[in-house]
């Protein structure tokens, strides 16, 4: 039985506790008597038989009829599927999209439907390569779809493919994937590995243009999202339900597949990571010098390899298909189930460690403004009801915070980088002043659609994804960074975390209350 | 004196002559104890059983001492002669991830199709390594365990069982369900024989009898092009590749009998041979319509069942040996 997670309260007897910083570790001690650690639960026994759950999902679906009385013959079938932002680090293969497109295309084969197109629902994010696509669909629907012409990603500047579903009340207009919207049937195949992914947004993201993401991707929205991974207190949510409503009374039908999958996110030997500090034993401990020793002395590029290397062993939890709203309402159930810790009270001051990845570097840098989307955006937004840290608290990351930039992933970033955040880092005004330029910018629209590239607003999303967490916090400072780039960033840098709490003294005084956000692992503590 | 040394060298010229001439003496002409006794007249001597074929005793074969001796020969000669001769290319190995899991895999039946020799040997490389070591493998005891030197080295580097290739013997079955009960997985030929024309011949019900007997999951396999290299009637190997294709496990249903599930196993080795050649939309569509081409090639017979072989093949594995890589001009 999987232990639940807990909040550890730091006393003299409690060992330093792991933070990471990039691609590596170090293990800090926390002040004793007001530090707290928020631990995320064990993760959860999977299923035993996935295909089978599938196949069991695809017949018995939640407020629609079974997928095969769904299928016709002379239909248009339309199959898509969450990108390589899901899951991270990425799953062993066979990925769960690959098994629920297989087991939507044998029902579509039984059917006689002969109109299948397999498209990546990637949204604004880069193309995915093929080795990706591979990875994720496996070698047989790859070689069996792509040479035809019928698995391919959405471009969300093809205004020749793209078409306008409606309106919502709120003025919000959802324009959609031609092919998605000419569709009789739509199958979206998802991975859920938090609360803020899935239901409509799946869709109304994935397949939509600048135009539509633009109307919930900005400052305003993000500010009231409070949290990302709250649904019913975010936003974003609210306006992607709208657009998702018009999808529903004007759009293709909708068949959804959700799927949730645990938190066993390292292979041996990197299981320790995901172990309670106190529990190591000598091979742990081992391994953790071996490794840390050994990543200190080991160029960024090779420990990179070495860490977006690692498939994880995630099992699948749950499998739910049918009508999308009522799917996602037992999907977050499920997510919840092993996300929620109840933590009590909000402190002074959180601190995290910023990992190697974020969804928008799968085989990429992590470059200084993804630490700050990763930081603020999503570890900040990790809770139900308040935030882990009172309003005008500091926060304080662990990241290198080199200033790497991948020029084939994110050349956009690069100039928001040297252009937009040396003019400023306020997302309000870099959204009047300079989003629009990016946005339209011929040479990353190019690039976009033509490369690997994301597309050129994109760095704008990312910092707007920390755009709560920026308001909030009356202080950010980054550990072990660049200062340079830690300054671009508009944080404050530290060389230790002693310095750093230290300098948050300034802001919260001398002995301020301290909450851990312990990753890996994934949590959403549920502050009362 | 001298007389005497000569009567003492003679005698020992006479022992040595005898000595010689005993050695000499041909065997045949060494009677009973050392041949066998002739048989009185009127007398009929009942026939003790043959301690070879279907009744050779295999347990040595999966004592440590063999078992170590068969990973050496599995990570040495037959590594090197599989990639050397058939160059395999393995997939759908993901299609096993739920058994593989698992924290101890269970036993399972791997029912391919059969067209060479170097089928064995290539399944036992293509097979993961935790199936691998605690695999047996169904050999047909008339041609394996005739002699004792094949049965013996059959055993040890195949570990190999007898299997009576015409009925699934009471004898035979009770083996397997032991040796699955112990966690061994089988890998069993349900063709029967290897392929005598190149085309698949119907499967026999041996691995879905066995599968609904112990309860272990069969995983249909298609061997691609190993029939070209040493199909049966060739006199040597001709190097060449191959592709091992696996299927997701089966399972017999509720209440299915053995008949049904054999042509479940049959139909998804059949699919797995589509899937092979062309892909897998086409032949699941083709599968579903019930269209798949059979294992067992076209009705008719004579020479124009050859001439379709030869086009079968191209498409497959051994079509890619005779396809010419695209050389660029040397430019300087």
């Amino acid at each position: 039985m999987p232990r639940p997670g807990f909040v550890l309260e730091v006393d003299k007897s409690t060992p330093p506790i792991l933070f990471w910083r990039g691609e590596g570790f170090s293990l800090e001690r926390l002040p004793a008597d007001r530090s707290r650690v928020i631990y995320p639960a064990e993760p959860l026994a999977g299923l035993d038989d996935v295909d089978g759950h599938i196949r069991n999902a695809l017949l018995n679906p939640v407020d629609m009829d079974p997928l095969p009385a769904l299928l016709k013959p002379d239909m248009k079938l339309t199959i898509c599927f969450d990108d390589a932002s899901l899951s991270l680090p990425k799953m062993r293969k066979p990925d769960t999209r690959q098994r629920i497109i297989e087991a939507v295309l044998d029902l579509a084969a039984a059917a006689g439907v002969d109109d299948i197109h397999l498209i990546a629902a990637l949204g604004l994010h880069r193309r995915m390569h093929e080795y990706e696509l591979r990875h994720v669909l496996g070698d047989r629907i790859f070689d069996a779809f792509h040479p035809r012409g019928m698995l391919y990603q959405h471009d969300a500047e093809d205004y020749d493919n793209l078409t306008v579903i409606g309106e919502t009340d709120h003025g919000e207009v959802l324009e959609i994937n031609k092919r998605v919207a000419e569709s009789d049937l739509v199958v979206y195949a998802n991975v859920n590995q938090v609360a803020m992914d899935g239901g409509w947004k799946s869709i109304t993201t994935g397949v939509a243009s600048y135009r539509c993401l633009s109307y919930h991707h900005n400052p305003v929205t993000l500010q009231n999202t409070r949290s990302l991974m709250d649904r019913h207190n975010s936003d974003l949510h609210k306006s992607v339900w709208r657009l998702g409503k018009v999808l529903e009374d004007h759009g293709p039908k909708i068949f959804t597949v959700e799927t949730t999958i645990n938190t066993d996110a390292f292979p041996s030997p990197f299981d320790f990571l995901s172990k309670r500090e106190w529990e190591w034993n000598a091979k742990d401990r081992a391994i953790y010098l071996a490794t840390q020793k050994s990543l200190n002395r080991t160029p960024n590029r090779l420990a990179r390899k070495i860490f977006h290397g690692i498939e994880s062993p995630y099992a699948t939890t749950s499998v739910q298909a049918g009508f999308t709203p009522s799917v996602h309402e037992i999907t977050l159930k499920h997510v919840y189930d092993q996300h929620i810790v109840p933590v009590e009270g909000q402190t002074d001051i959180l601190t995290m460690g910023i990992p190697f990845i974020s969804p928008y570097n799968p085989e990429g840098i992590m470059n200084p403004i993804l630490v700050m989307c990763m930081g603020l955006g999503y570890l900040f937004n990790m809770y139900r009801n308040k935030p882990l840290v009172r309003e005008g608290g500091v926060v304080i990351m662990t990241h290198p915070t080199y200033r790497e930039f991948n020029p084939v992933h994110h050349p956009s970033y690069i100039d928001f980088y040297d252009e937009v955040l040396a003019d400023t880092t306020d997302p309000v005004v870099m959204s009047e002043k300079w989003e629009k330029k990016y946005a339209e910018d011929e040479w990353y629209r190019h690039l976009y659609r033509t490369g690997n590239a994301y597309h050129g607003v994109h760095p704008f999303y990312a910092w707007y994804w920390g755009a709560h967490g920026q308001q909030w916090a009356g202080k950010v400072i980054i550990v072990g960074g660049d200062p340079t780039a830690v300054r671009r960033l508009g944080f404050t840098p530290a060389s230790t975390l002693d310095d750093a709490f230290e300098i948050a003294s300034d802001v919260v005084g001398r002995s301020p209350t301290i909450s851990h956000l312990h990753v890996p692992g994934v949590l959403v503590a549920d502050v009362v | 004196m001298a007389n005497r040394y000569l009567r003492s060298a003679q005698r020992v010229a006479g022992k040595a002559e005898r000595v010689v001439r005993s050695a000499a003496r041909p065997l045949r002409s060494y009677g009973f104890p050392y041949r066998p006794p002739s048989v009185p007249k009127g007398v009929v001597v009942p026939k003790l059983p043959s301690r070879l074929g279907a009744n050779y005793d295999t347990e040595w074969a999966r004592t440590p001492i063999a078992s170590a001796a068969r990973g050496l020969i599995a990570e040495g000669p037959l590594r090197l002669l599989v990639k050397g001769i058939a160059n395999p290319e393995v997939v759908g190995l993901d299609r096993l991830d739920d058994l593989l899991r698992l924290d101890e895999s269970p036993p399972v039946i791997f029912a391919p199709n059969h067209h060479s020799h170097v089928d064995t040997t290539l399944m036992i490389r293509s097979i993961p390594l935790c199936w691998r070591r605690r695999l047996v493998v169904a050999a047909a005891a008339d041609y394996f365990f005739d002699k004792q030197w094949k049965a013996t080295l059959s055993a040890l580097a195949l570990n190999a069982i007898p299997i009576d290739r015409e009925v699934t013997g009471r004898k035979s079955s009770d083996q397997f369900r032991d040796l699955v009960a112990d966690g061994h997985s089988l890998l069993i030929y349900p063709e029967g024989g290897r392929s005598p024309d190149g085309w698949g011949q119907e499967f026999k019900g041996g691995a879905a009898y066995l599968s609904s007997r112990t309860g272990a999951p069969v995983v249909p396999v298609f061997i691609d092009g190993s029939g070209a290299i040493f199909g049966k009637g060739m006199k040597r190997p001709k190097p060449g590749r191959t592709k091992v294709v696996f299927g997701a496990p089966l399972r017999p249903l509720e209440g299915e009998n053995t008949r049904r599930f054999n042509s479940r196993i049959e139909a998804a080795v059949t699919r797995l041979g589509d899937e092979a050649l062309t892909d897998y939309w086409t032949a699941t569509k083709r599968a579903a319509q019930g269209r798949s081409p059979k294992l067992t090639g076209p009705e008719y017979n004579g020479w124009r069942r050859q001439w379709e072989l030869g086009e079968h093949r191209k498409l497959g594995a051994a079509g890619l040996r005779r396809r010419q890589q695209r050389r660029w001009p040397d430019l300087g």
